[in-house]
């Protein structure tokens, strides 16, 4: 391991150099922060929407007419104005948040930092990364603007419903296109990112940084750039072959003798509607654990640096991230057991799934194992943390449930998986994005954000997720489907009525209290205490520099790395922290 | 600290509806339905203590080693410790999802006997249709180019066809209780899902694939099919019906349809 030596870039001076198009990784990633920042609102926006239609199918909202002259004709939402609410709530929240935020927005800013570099690898890459997920964005709720609408073929878009072309509904037609466009660039920004991101942890980590010296967090976001890397790769692929079935008449996934519509559609034959399930999944899998990875990894930071104590178990920690890493692989299938491929194959399927547990477990236990003993502070940062924790536990279990075929033969499709997926891979993640804020924003912006209005957003918000999402589990063990617009045609769901108005409510709540989120965030942006070097008597190397850092991190010294990152209430140590960079002489173990 | 007591809580007030069975399953109608709420249970009771046992433990880690001036104890874990909860997770899990494979294997890998009822079972955006063989007990020949659903005939049958004749179409599923029953299933256009909540089963109906089915319905009553694939602005409404007769009312019943 060597000093970084690549020529650092010299700081840039205009506002365009420094600001808008940087090259600088740490305003890059506020770039992604405040990208996912926008979209996480607008897909909370259309969660909203979506929850008022389902309990009020018939309700007729003027301000609907006008946004929507067509699909809400007269104030009252249409079915396919729904799901076209629903595909871009879940492909904005899944792609534009979960993956943008955790990895690219906090990895972009912390991975340099935390091994010591100066910036990522390749720091025009990055730039072109960023502005590359932009147009992303741009194209997909360009999609709302044409003509039929956004698509309405979920953010799964499983054709024939997303290949046929407009003759499968409104939104199919320029909508599914643009759709898709959208997520073939958002892959090559995410390649991107990844080749950056593996190459800056292989080759810029400093004097001393081994690689089991790496916080997890560091941990989190390789393993992550690896998924995307091979995860992306498969979906831009699909997504072309998906582009071509719609406009040039190939037909990958549309098969021969089908009517749509009274039409008898006679220029495809010899596709498979499965191929797609298998591509769309052997993405689609690894993403779970894009966005949940770099959450874990926060979180076992988090715990360890207010628990006082080291992460217990860090070699197992390591372990479980690369297994978790590998398996995610190797579990696609899990998604497809009534897809009517193989039955065989699902019994592997759901072996290697249930293997993809344990690791889990692992972490959960090794959590435990370093709150235990421990001195806990409880500063919002760690609040969320612990929530993660919760959250990730109860999202978790529901997941041994999902992954046996014989169970799925009921679950599959109904608002029991609705809530497994949003519990572990929405809200555990977005608290780990919450802890990252708290815990970052002062090294990030230079001032504290506030302490008290931070616990109540998280007291009002850990509850609101709960009341959420745990109903519908019980609705659908009851047989709740999912993807409706409204539960009016199925006799049995009128029974369960007042559950998805308790879910609504809580919703609306929810919410609305994450108003105090950005009140907080933008008062403190401006009027927050001004931030010290290290607030949280944290150890790793971003907390060696000024809040916020230099323009090269670590102003021209080249940090020396002499201990393990993890090292709180050291016996004999005369703080109960030492940085990683303090020299070998204070006592350690590693 | 505070958050002890609200993770205690709302651990209690989730356990206290899953054993309350406040919102459930409806009840079986086979012996599928029997072996599959069995599994459910075990999974249930397995998830269930590892739910409150985490909850609890976390609650009382937040609660126990708050800071209260003691200093941190300092160690880097136990690999005994970390051995133990490896083996004994992986254990569990794979011990579950092993007891299940039975009622897998029951549903996907038993093939129904000779004398199964045979019905082709049709969807389409945004309907369903189910098709019996008639007296000669052989499907007619169709075709998309005599498809035509106001006049009745969705699956295309060929009237020059002799063995189409008696082809009996029904827009609900009606069956005869207690025989095994093969169903056929195509798509027109989009991927649909057939799903019984008290058969316990459901099953994608991917257009350019044959998928069969087969099951057995032991109680009398209607049941409700609400379509479990997303395909398209209807889905919501692709609903039927299916009803499980008595075999000599079944046997009326396609007497009665076959003369219509």
């Amino acid at each position: 391991m060597s000093a970084p030596t690549h020529s650092a870039h010299h700081a840039p001076q205009g506002f365009i150099r420094k600001y808008v198009f940087s090259l600088d990784h740490k305003v890059i990633g506020i770039q992604y922060y405040f990208l996912g920042l926008f979209s996480v609102f607008i897909g909370m926006g259309l969660s909203l929407l979506m929850r008022f239609h389902m309990v009020n199918p018939e309700a007729k909202v003027a301000w609907f007419a006008k946004l929507w002259p067509t699909a809400a004709a007269g104030g009252m939402m249409t079915p396919e104005l729904y799901l076209s609410l629903m595909t871009m709530h879940g492909t904005i929240m899944v792609f534009f948040v979960l993956t943008t935020v955790p990895q690219s927005g906090f990895g972009n800013y912390f991975l340099p930092l935390q091994i010591g570099a100066e910036d990522m690898a390749f720091p025009v890459l990055n730039m072109l990364s960023f502005w590359t997920t932009f147009i992303a964005l741009v194209v997909m709720v360009s999609a709302f603007f044409v003509q039929g609408g956004a698509p309405l073929a979920g953010w799964t878009a499983y054709p024939p419903l997303s290949a046929a072309g407009r003759i499968t509904g409104p939104g199919e037609g320029m909508g599914q296109t643009l759709w898709i466009l959208s997520i073939a660039i958002f892959c090559g920004a995410s390649l991107m990112g990844a080749i950056n991101f593996i190459a800056t942890t292989v080759d810029l980590r400093c004097k001393g940084m081994r690689l089991m010296r790496m916080p997890l967090t560091c941990w989190t976001w390789l393993v992550t750039a690896i998924l995307a890397l091979l995860g992306f790769a498969v979906l831009l692929a699909a997504g072309l072959l998906l582009i071509l079935d719609r406009t040039v008449g190939t037909s990958f996934f549309i098969p021969g003798g089908l009517m749509i519509s009274d039409q008898i559609i006679s220029n495809h034959k010899g596709g498979s509607p499965l191929l797609w399930q298998h591509l769309f999944w052997f993405f689609g899998h690894p993403e779970v654990y894009i966005a949940i990875l770099p959450g874990m990894g926060v979180t076992s930071h988090l715990l360890s640096t207010f628990a006082r104590k080291p992460v217990f178990g860090y070699k197992a920690m390591v372990y479980a991230i690369l297994s978790i890493g590998f398996l995610g692989f190797l579990v696609w299938g899990h998604h497809m057991f009534m897809s009517g491929m193989n039955p065989y194959s699902a019994m592997a399927f759901s072996v290697l799934t249930m293997a993809i547990g344990v690791p889990s477990a692992i972490k959960t236990f090794n959590w435990i194992g370093t709150l235990w003993g421990g001195k806990i502070h409880f500063d919002t940062a760690m609040m969320f943390s612990l929530g993660f924790v919760s959250l990730f536990v109860t999202g978790g279990l529901s997941g041994i449930f999902l992954g046996q075929p014989a169970l799925d033969l009921y679950f599959h499709d109904t608002y029991f998986v609705v809530g497994h997926f949003h519990m572990i891979m929405g809200v555990a993640a977005i608290f780990g994005m919450f802890a990252g804020t708290f815990y970052w924003f002062p090294k990030m912006f230079g001032r504290m954000m506030n302490e008290t209005l931070g616990k109540i957003h998280f007291y009002a918000t850990f509850i609101g997720v709960y009341c959420i999402f745990t109903p519908m589990h019980f609705v659908g063990m009851a047989g709740n489907p999912r993807r409706y617009s409204d539960f009016t045609n199925v006799e049995y769901l009128a029974a369960l009525m007042p559950v998805h108005k308790f879910m609504t409510h809580a919703a609306y709540f929810t919410a609305a209290v994450q108003i105090l989120f950005l009140i907080n965030l933008f008062w403190s942006l401006w009027k927050g205490p001004k931030a010290p070097m290290n607030p949280w008597n944290s150890t790793s190397l971003e907390w060696t520099v000024s809040s916020p850092p230099p323009f090269d991190n670590f102003g021209g010294v080249h940090p020396v790395v002499n201990h393990g990152p993890y090292e709180f209430s050291v016996p004999g140590a005369p703080t109960d922290f030492i940085m990683q960079t303090d020299p070998p002489s204070v006592t350690s173990e590693d | 600290m505070l958050l002890a007591p609200v993770i205690w809580i709302l651990t209690a007030i989730i356990a206290y509806f899953f054993a309350a069975k406040t919102w459930w399953f409806p009840p079986p109608i086979n012996a599928h339905g029997i072996a599959y709420d069995e599994q459910f249970m075990r999974t249930l009771i397995v998830c269930g203590i590892i739910f409150v046992l985490a909850q609890f433990a976390l609650g009382w880690v937040i609660f126990r080693f708050r800071d209260d001036g003691r200093r941190a104890s300092y160690n880097h874990g136990n690999n005994r410790l970390e051995t133990v909860w490896t083996s004994a997770t992986a254990l569990l899990f794979l011990g579950l999802v092993l007891m299940g494979t039975k009622i897998w294997a029951g549903v996907h890998f038993d093939q129904p006997p000779a004398d199964a009822v045979p019905i082709e079972v049709l969807s389409k955006q945004f309907a369903w249709s189910f098709r019996y063989p008639g007296p000669d007990g052989k499907f007619g020949h169709t075709d998309l180019k005599f498809v035509n659903d106001s006049a009745g005939n969705p699956f295309g049958l060929d009237d020059k066809d002799p063995a189409g004749k008696d082809d009996i179409v029904s827009a609900s599923l009606k069956i005869p209780a207690g025989k095994p029953i093969k169903l056929i299933m195509h798509s027109r256009d989009v991927i649909h899902n057939f799903f019984v909540r008290e058969l316990r089963m459901k099953q994608d109906i991917v257009p350019g694939m044959e998928i069969p089915l087969s099951f057995q319905a032991d109680t009398i009553g209607v049941y409700e099919v609400p379509c479990s694939e997303l395909c398209g602005l209807g889905h919501f409404q692709m609903r039927t019906t299916m009803q499980v007769m008595s075999p000599a009312d079944f046997e009326q019943w396609k007497i009665e349809k076959a003369q219509k």
